[in-house]
Order: structure tokens, then C-alpha cells, then sequence
């Protein structure tokens, strides 16, 4: 009853989508009041109807009714009730609803706190939001019903691989997926700018949220996956270049673009056409982020065959959307006038090669990740772009993008003074160089990629404090002055500090860990031991444990320093393997010694016989401060999130804050 | 699950690998061994998906592991290794796609679009200062600045 019910919602949704799609579109043309005004309406609407049926399919995996078809596919009834509610997203036809249902929210969110937004905009973003919807409802209705009933109503369902039951994967697709909704507003925005031929000021004021918003989501949501590939996987790894992973950085690099180029909107009034390129480029990655990595054309064509139906819709949505808004693009652009004019130095370049050099990486990515399809279908060539090509182009474009990090923020509006700012730089620079040059030194003999890298992330690190410090005035005007500077800095501007800075750490934490990380393994009998680094590892036991759905053997090893006496005993690790019950898996549970210098990483395998067992062991340098990294760069998004000239529900943009500006 | 089951589908392969792989073979000399991991790295394990035979316990990953150490040994250097993989199974265990006309868009392409992006870069900082983008003001808005300027006084 309660899935006929979420069934039923989902068509009522549906409905109110349709009509939010259609009038407040006219309205805005006729410059009709009422018809725009039921925008609203439908959006809330919609909103409440999308959220009862997600309830629904919430509902029906609680109570494990079998006799829906996802539920019984993907959920068990001893399952923990965590892994119930996140297997409510956490496959085909959930994970549309789940997209489909904050859709809904994000355009209630756009009709509730848009009230200061022109009606005719606010009504054209309701309605672009609204026409991605119908894509989804249909899809879901006529492809893939997530409340589909059995007919053969099954006693137990198929449970969860046990690899998902994971806190770590969880909250990993649902916040990829904030993300790509979050992008879908932007896209709404972009395309309603579009129509109404005007992009100002204002307009980089409303969606610069939104973007953020997505961005941040993004930003947590690859880090999860990777983070949870780095301690579940066993290999140490927390990047392959894999499609999925491809699929989620391409719209994290465009939005990071667009984060920037709408800067230039706003405060210049210029870059206007790119923007709205940008913001239309990041939607369609998401778009290509949820259907084709799903579908698994990406890893395979054959794919496709298994499920004809679905992919032809997926196409033709596709190629309507992105399409559609490209046909428009065209059409429309060349009515955005460009604004302010600037010198070659200026903040305004430096945005410039900013967005050059992230476009120019996510097109490495999406080429890279097709090459292999497209080398096959138009060559018939079997061809591989792995690591080692990605690892080598990034690393290369990577480099012009932190100098222009580096330099950029220094820069002034219109014209800046380059001069000033090497002086400025003066002592960061050396600093850099100098730390290049003893990470040259100390690893005399390796590669050097690894010290020019380090040289470079100091550079940045420096720099970003640097530009802080020159904003407040520091040790130039009495401290207690630049105190008060420093709580007066605006949150945005904090956000800038503090996302170049925590950039700047994750990628010293890259460098380390992809340039030093050494590996050992050995097969052990008890007693024995092998050497990692400065470690000394020695096997004192292996117990088998019993959990509550698998069997575990667990290794009891010591770590001591490689040279330190007997007892010098630092840590003991106990890694362990589990074997499911319900599924022939095995998982690794490594175990991790973190330090800021390194973890060190220990995995123990399957016994080998005669009592001996491989151990597998990776030093890590600076691994940490690839998360710490990240853990900034996301605070930042979120301080810059919470500026009040900024806020989504900021009322009236622009002039509210000018006011505040003046304000006495 | 689709989206999530490709991973996990060679996660399980690359988990299962974790469980046993432990190469008993490793080469003796630090240095030979680090060029063998070096090799590894970039050959594809073809039989798993997007994956190095050094993180693949799948017996092809076992066996090339093997033959990468043994021609080490035999004094081979690293580029007659490649070409002996490449020989036996094609440009597609490279997980570095060689330069050829197949793969032409793949290395010239960022060379091309920084070029193109370049240039537009270019075109737009020169656009000169006599472009005059103000525009005449409309009667409203002189009605307004008058109302401004009288306030002023």
C-alpha cells in the first residue's frame, strides 16, 4: 500500500513539475504576474510530494517489504538499520529519487529565498529546474520505478555487499549528489540568463551561493570515496584515475572554474559569456557524473546492450539537455555585453588563466576517460589511459595553475603592479626556492619532479599567508591594528585564504606521498620479522576473531625502530582480513599509524600455510596532509558559504550590502 | 546499485588480490627491484579493470610480475621490456598510451586547447580602450542622477 502510495506521489509530482515547467516560462514571455506566480507553488509542491515518496521507499526498506523489488535486490532484514536507510540511495532507481527529491528542494529553496530576485528570473529558474525534473520523473516512471513490485514475493532480500557497509560510503554518494543537484540551480540560473538575455552583477550575486554550495558538496563527496578507498582497499591508493572517479573531478573542476569566473562577473561585470558556458559545461559533467557511469558505458558499450531502453534514454536526455542549452548558447550569447576593461596584469588575467588551465584539465579528464571507448569504436584500437598518463599531464598543467595561484590573489582590479608583487614576494619566493632546493639536496640521486613540486606548494602556502598578512597590514601598522583588520576581513575573503592555503597543504601531502612512499612485504612466520623505512616490524601473533556477519584472521604486530633496542617497542598494529558469510568477499582492514611525517600502513593476507602469513606494509609520507588539506579547503567553502552579503537568502543582493557598506 | 557495483566489482578482485598478494620473488638488489615496480605500474593488468599488475593478484598480474623480473635480471633494459609487452599484447597494456595517430588527440589535444584558450586570453586583455562599452544614459536614470545631485547640494 505505502509503495502504491510513493508510486502515486511520484506521478503527483510529476504533475506539479509539468506546471511548474510550462506557466511561470510563459508568464515570464507575456510578463503575466499570475502565471509566474504559480511557480512557487508547484515548486513547493513538488517538493512535498518528491519527499513523501522518498519517504515511502524509505518505509518500504525499514520495514523490509520484500515484495518491492529494490528493496528485495538490495536490502536484507538483519541488516543494521544505518545500511537500511543508505541503501535507500545507494542503488539505481533509490539514488534518481534521492537526486530527483533534492532537485525539487533546491528549486523550493529557489522560490522561497528568491524573493528578491526579479519575478521574470525567479519564474525562468523555476521553470529550467523544473524541465530538468520532468527528464528524471519520466525516467524513473517509465525505466527504472523504484516501487516496482513482485509478483514472487521473496522471504529475505539480497542484502548489501558487506564492502558498502561502510560509514565512509554512506555519506559519500549522497553528498557527489548534492553536489550535481546543487549544479543543476546554477544551470538554472544560466539558462534563465540566457533567455532573459542579461547577466550583470546581481546575477553572479545569486548563483555564486549555489555554486559554492555545490562545490563544497563535491569537494566532500570525493574526499569520502577517496578517503574510503585509502582504508578499505588495502593498497595504500586514494586516486586510480578510474571512470567513476573521473566522472565526479570533471564537474569539480569546472565548478571550481566557475566559482572564479563569476567572481569576474560580479565584481567587473565582465567574462559574462564564459560564465554562463561554465555554469552550462559543470551541469552536463553532472548530468554524465549520474547516467553514464551508472549505466557503465564508460568501462564497457556492452552495457548498453544489457539494458537498450534505459540507454536510449539516457542519450536522448542527454543530448536535449546539454544540446539544447548549447543550441541556446549559441544563439543567445552574443548578447552579453562585456563589461569592465583590464590590463593584461590585472586580478581579472590572473581569473582568466585560472579558468584556462581548470577547463583545459577537465577536458584531459573526459578525453582520457572516453579515449579508451573511442579508440576502440572509430580505430578499433584496445587502448588504456591510466595513472601514468594522468599523473604525468596533471602534474605538468598543474604547475602554471598554482603560479597563477601564487600571483593572483596579489594582483589588483584593472591594473596591477607586477613589480610590487615580486618585492612582495621576495622572501616567500626564496624561502621556496630554498625549500625546493633542500628537498633537491636530501633526495639527491631521485627524480626531481618531486622537489620543483615541493618548491612550489611552499611558494603557495607562503604566498596565501603572505596575501593575508599584506591585507591586514601586518608588522606595517601597530599589531593591535591589524587585529582588528583580521576580525574584520570578510568571511569571502577568509574563504579565499583559507581555501588556497589547505589547497596548498593537500597538495604538499600529494607530492609526499606520491613521490617517497615505499612498500615492503614479506611472508612471516611468527616471531619473525622485516624492516619498512625507519621501522622494524615483527609478527607476534595471529588470532582468528569472529564478528557479527564475518570471520577475521587478525595479525598482533610490533612496531619498534629499525635500529632501537629490543623493547623499543612504538605500536602494536593488528590488521585484519574478513571473510563475509553472506559473500564470497574478503576485506582488508589495514591498520594505519598516522603522523604528520607519514603513516605508516599495514595490511596482513591469507595465510600461507606451514603457520606463515604475507604481511604487506607502506610508508607514506605526508599522506596526512593531503585529508588536513582538504579538510581546509572545505572550512573555507563553508565560512565563505556563511558571508552574510552572500548568504542564498540574502535579500536583496547587491544593494543590501552597499548599504551596509556606507553604513556609519 | 549499478553506479556503485562497477567499483565494487573489481574491488573485489583488487580485495581479494589484497588477501593473498605477497610476491615471493621479489628481485634482491633495492634498485633493480624499484625499476621492476617502477615497470609494473605502468602495464595493465589485462584481465582486471583499470588496474597495474602491481596492485592485481589475478594469475596474468602474477605471471607478467614475473616475466618484468626475470627480463630485469637478464640485463633487458626498460624500453625492450615495453616492447616485448607491446609485442605480445598490444599498445593496450600500456597504461601510458604511446604517441601514434590513434592517439594524436589524446597528447595534442591540451597542447591545442591551451593554445586556442591562449589566444582568446590574448584577444580579450588587448580589446582596446576606445571600444566604449558606456552607453548613453536612459531618461530615467538622468532623471534619477539629477535627483542625486540635487540631494548632494
Amino acid at each position: 500500500m505505502i509503495a502504491e502510495l510513493g508510486h502515486y506521489f511520484l506521478v503527483l509530482a510529476l504533475g506539479l513539475t509539468v506546471i511548474q515547467a510550462i506557466f511561470p516560462m510563459i508568464g515570464a514571455a507575456r510578463g503575466s504576474d499570475r502565471m509566474m506566480m504559480l511557480g512557487q507553488p508547484a515548486a513547493y509542491g513538488q517538493f512535498f510530494f518528491s519527499l513523501l515518496a522518498f519517504l515511502a521507499l524509505t518505509y518500504s526498506y525499514l520495514i523490509s517489504d520484500f515484495s518491492v523489488s529494490v528493496v528485495a535486490r538490495n536490502s536484507h532484514s538483519l541488516k543494521p538499520l544505518l545500511y537500511k536507510i543508505s541503501g535507500v540511495w545507494g542503488n539505481h532507481e533509490g539514488s534518481l529519487l534521492f537526486w530527483v527529491m533534492f532537485l525539487a528542494l533546491f528549486g523550493a529553496m529557489v522560490a522561497y529565498f528568491g524573493k528578491g530576485l526579479p519575478k521574470s528570473l525567479r519564474a525562468r529558474v523555476l521553470s529550467v529546474q523544473a524541465m530538468v525534473g520532468i527528464g528524471f520523473y519520466l525516467f524513473m516512471l517509465l525505466t527504472s520505478n523504484p516501487f516496482d513490485r513482485l509478483s514472487d514475493v521473496p522471504f529475505e532480500g539480497n542484502g548489501l555487499n558487506p564492502l558498502l557497509q561502510d560509514p565512509g560510503l554512506v555519506f559519500h554518494p549522497p553528498f557527489l549528489y548534492l553536489g550535481y543537484v546543487g549544479l543543476s540551480v546554477v544551470f538554472s540560473f544560466a539558462i534563465a540568463a540566457l533567455i532573459e538575455g542579461r547577466v550583470d552583477p546581481a546575477w553572479a550575486r545569486w548563483v555564486r551561493p549555489w555554486t559554492l554550495l555545490a562545490w563544497v558538496f563535491l569537494t566532500i563527496g570525493i574526499v569520502l570515496g577517496s578517503w574510503w578507498a585509502y582504508y578499505e582497499l588495502g593498497w595504500g591508493g586514494w586516486w586510480a584515475w578510474d571512470p567513476v572517479e573521473n566522472a565526479s573531478f570533471m564537474p569539480w573542476l569546472v565548478a571550481t572554474a566557475l566559482l572564479h569566473s563569476a567572481i569576474v562577473v560580479e565584481k567587473r561585470d565582465t567574462l559574462k559569456s564564459w560564465t554562463i558556458l561554465l555554469a552550462i559545461i559543470a551541469f552536463s559533467f553532472s548530468l554524465l557524473g549520474t547516467f553514464i557511469v551508472r549505466s557503465g558505458i564508460i568501462t564497457s558499450v556492452h552495457a548498453f546492450a544489457t539494458d537498450p531502453e534505459r540507454g536510449l534514454y539516457i542519450l536522448v536526455f542527454l543530448a536535449l539537455v546539454i544540446g539544447g542549452s548549447f543550441l541556446l548558447f549559441a544563439i543567445r550569447s552574443d548578447k552579453l555585453q562585456a563589461g569592465g576593461l583590464f590590463a593584461p596584469i590585472s586580478r581579472e588575467s590572473g581569473l582568466m588563466i585560472n579558468n584556462l588551465f581548470l577547463s583545459v584539465a577537465a577536458a584531459v579528464v573526459l578525453y582520457g576517460t572516453m579515449h579508451p571507448l573511442l579508440s576502440d569504436a572509430f580505430f578499433g584500437v584496445k587502448s588504456s589511459v591510466g595513472p601514468p598518463f594522468f599523473n604525468l599531464v596533471f602534474s605538468l598543467l598543474m604547475i602554471p595553475l598554482v603560479v597563477t595561484m601564487v600571483y593572483g590573489p596579489h594582483l589588483k582590479w584593472k591594473r596591477a603592479d607586477i613589480k610590487g608583487v615580486n618585492q612582495r614576494l621576495m622572501a616567500v619566493t626564496g624561502i621556496a626556492l630554498l625549500a625546493g632546493l633542500m628537498t633537491f639536496y636530501v633526495t639527491y640521486g631521485g627524480a626531481i619532479m618531486p622537489a620543483i613540486w615541493i618548491g612550489i606548494g611552499v611558494w603557495l602556502l607562503l604566498s596565501s599567508l603572505q596575501e593575508l598578512a599584506s591585507r591586514i597590514k601586518l608588522f606595517q601598522a601597530p599589531f593591535k591594528d591589524s587585529m582588528s583588520r583580521l576580525r574584520r576581513q570578510p568571511r569571502s575573503s577568509w574563504g579565499m585564504t583559507l581555501g588556497h592555503f589547505g589547497f596548498a597543504v593537500g597538495l604538499l601531502g600529494i607530492v609526499g606521498t606520491s613521490a617517497w612512499t615505499i612498500e615492503a612485504q614479506k611472508v612471516m612466520g611468527l616471531g619473525e620479522d622485516m624492516t619498512i623505512g625507519d621501522y622494524r616490524l615483527t609478527l607476534k601473533d595471529v588470532i582468528p576473531v569472529a564478528g557479527p556477519n564475518y570471520t577475521a584472521v587478525r595479525g598482533i604486530i610490533s612496531v619498534s625502530p629499525k635500529n632501537g633496542a629490543e623493547n623499543g617497542e612504538i605500536f602494536i598494529a593488528y590488521p585484519e582480513t574478513r571473510t563475509y558469510v553472506s559473500s564470497p568477499i574478503t576485506t582488508t582492514e589495514g591498520d594505519v599509524k598516522t603522523t604528520m611525517a607519514g603513516d605508516l600502513f599495514i595490511v596482513i593476507g591469507e595465510s600461507q600455510g606451514q603457520g606463515r602469513w604475507g604481511i604487506r606494509a607502506y610508508y607514506k609520507p605526508m599522506q596526512v596532509w593531503f585529508w588536513i588539506g582538504t579538510i581546509i579547503v572545505v572550512l573555507g567553502g563553508l565560512i565563505s558559504l556563511s558571508d552574510r552579503r552572500y548568504r542564498i537568502g540574502s535579500p536583496q543582493g547587491q544593494k543590501a550590502s552597499r548599504k551596509m557598506k556606507h553604513a556609519p | 546499485m549499478k553506479f556503485l557495483l562497477i567499483p565494487v566489482l573489481f574491488m573485489t578482485l583488487v580485495l581479494n588480490a589484497a588477501a593473498i598478494g605477497v610476491d615471493k620473488d621479489r628481485l634482491q638488489d633495492p634498485a633493480q627491484e624499484d625499476r621492476a615496480q617502477h615497470i609494473m605500474k605502468q602495464l595493465r593488468c589485462l584481465v582486471c579493470q583499470n588496474q597495474s599488475i602491481v596492485e592485481s593478484d589475478a594469475e596474468l598480474a602474477q605471471d607478467l610480475r614475473a616475466i618484468v623480473r626475470e627480463q630485469i635480471i637478464a640485463g633487458e633494459t626498460d624500453a625492450e621490456i615495453f616492447k616485448f609487452m607491446t609485442a605480445r599484447y598490444g599498445d593496450w597494456v600500456l597504461l601510458k598510451p604511446p604517441f601514434n595517430s590513434a592517439t594524436a588527440i589524446l597528447w595534442l589535444g591540451p597542447i591545442a586547447l591551451l593554445l586556442i584558450g591562449g589566444f582568446l586570453i590574448f584577444r580579450t586583455i588587448r580589446q582596446k580602450p576606445e571600444q566604449d562599452v558606456t552607453r548613453p544614459l536612459t531618461a530615467a536614470e538622468e532623471k534619477h542622477l539629477k535627483k542625486i545631485m540635487k540631494d548632494n547640494n
